[in-house]
């Protein structure tokens, strides 16, 4: 499944970051947040951080895919 | 999964649905939206009297066998490598899929790694398979800018981003007065904003309205929208508050308008939409991969039976194809709409009906 996958800014320079979910750890752009720290919650969706998104949301999405088999499958599908 | 607020969502879907006194078709136009729809159950949960129709929402599902043709093509150059998002490694094209020509194409996870390839490979000319909504063009456009002020020259992207309201709009004009609302994208709307399906609701009179992945997200959604077409009175709503906001990202959509002008394009099964693509701005003519080849896409003619045309405008169900299941499966597809995990035809096939 392809759902865009909430994760921390762990790492941060300029626009290239490296981010974490629940332990996996990849890298990211925030070109397009330009408002965007370390430590932030961010939506990454192939590669690239498309919003700022709240706790609340980012643990019920991590839930939601922790159900899924294919959890390491979901960054690298293209989602509509 | 909040089983009280889906009991509620049951109980005024089902009201809504009586009160119509028909079967109320909304259509989800985002390949997630089937997929978590069909994974969770939803379906089963929702009352008869309400029909999901799976539409234009899969990125590959939507792209047009002609396109396919052109990447293929230029796998097949010497000098051309192909970096490709996964999802379109096995659509078929007339003459075999990219799977078929492996050593010419590589798998990335984002636009960055076409670059990147781009920079590693540079007896090469990387050709970037640029497919996908709103949410996925904005990758594209910083990429390019990238190459652009970076002076990469080995790269270029064949670009067939498409645009979601212009379809919403043609399935409504066209051929079809089944649909009765939307199920609107979550990620789409959160870089263009839950403003942008106003033209829906204020031409077309179909309630819009933005729900997020979650299955009770979902079954809360479907109840508003059913609600309003029992009342008659079409409204736009986000009801994925944490992500989509009226405007959407405004950074993402400054970028794709520097990069980017809208043109006609050709969707599979559905034909020329107007207005509804993006090409490269002429001052990013280098990177454009149709220019730079001097290829015209030529729109598909599918002979193979495959009705993923139908499909994705709602007017059949997968079953309703011949081959669903007996000549096309997941394992051997015929369509688009059966390669890609979250095409209606690979989710019915996955999860039954
Ligand atoms: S079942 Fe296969 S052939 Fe039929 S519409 Fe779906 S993808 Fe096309």
């Amino acid at each position: 499944m392809c759902l865009a996958v909430p994760a921390r800014i762990v790492e941060l320079e300029e626009d290239r970051a490296v981010v974490d979910a629940m332990g996996n750890r990849w890298r990211a752009r925030t070109t397009l947040l330009p408002d965007i720290g370390v430590g932030d919650l961010v939506l990454v969706h192939a590669g690239f951080a498309i919003s700022k998104v709240d706790e609340e949301e980012a643990r019920e999405t991590w839930e939601l895919l922790a159900q899924l088999d294919d959890f390491n499958a979901t960054t690298n599908k293209l989602s509509g | 999964m909040n089983l009280n607020t889906i009991q509620k969502a049951q109980a005024a879907i089902k009201a809504a649905c009586d009160k119509v006194g028909r079967r109320i078709h909304v259509m989800e136009v985002c390949g997630t939206h089937t997929v978590s729809i069909f994974r969770s159950g939803v379906r089963s949960i929702l009352p008869e009297g309400v029909k999901l129709l799976s539409g234009p929402g899969c990125p590959v599902c939507v792209t047009d066998q002609g396109y396919i043709d052109v990447v293929i093509e230029l796998a097949d150059r010497d000098d051309c490598l192909i970096a490709t998002y996964g999802d379109m490694i096995r659509v078929p094209g007339q003459d075999g899929s990219l799977e078929s020509r492996q050593a010419r194409a590589r798998i990335v996870l984002s636009a960055d790694d076409a670059l990147q390839l781009a920079r590693a490979n540079p007896d090469k000319t990387v050709v970037f398979v640029a497919v996908g909504f709103e949410t996925t063009t904005p990758a594209t456009a910083v990429v390019v800018q990238d190459a652009a002020r970076q002076g990469i020259k080995n790269f270029c992207v064949l670009c067939a981003h498409k645009l979601v309201v212009p379809a919403m709009q043609t399935l409504l004009s066209a051929r079809n007065d089944r649909i009765d609302a939307f199920l609107c994208p979550g990620h789409v709307s959160v870089i263009i904003g839950y403003e942008a399906y106003a033209p829906v609701v204020d031409q077309y009179k179909r309630p819009c309205v933005v729900a997020g992945f979650e299955p009770a997200g979902i079954m809360e959604a479907m109840a508003e929208i059913c609600e309003q077409v029992a009342r008659g009175k079409p409204e736009l709503k986000s009801m994925y508050q944490a992500v989509v906001t009226a405007r959407g990202n405004a950074k993402a959509q400054a970028l794709v308008a520097e990069c980017f002008d809208v043109t006609d394009a050709y969707w599979r099964g559905i034909g020329k939409i107007e207005q509804s693509g993006l090409e490269l701005k002429p001052r990013y003519e280098a990177f454009d991969a149709f220019k730079r080849f001097g290829i015209t896409e030529i729109p598909g003619q599918c002979n193979t039976g495959c009705r993923c045309g139908e499909v994705l405008c709602g007017l059949i169900d997968p079953k309703d194809c011949g081959l669903f299941g007996r000549a096309c499966t997941p394992q051997s597809p015929v369509g688009p709409c059966m390669v890609s995990s979250e095409g209606a035809c690979a989710a019915w096939y996955k999860y039954g009906s």
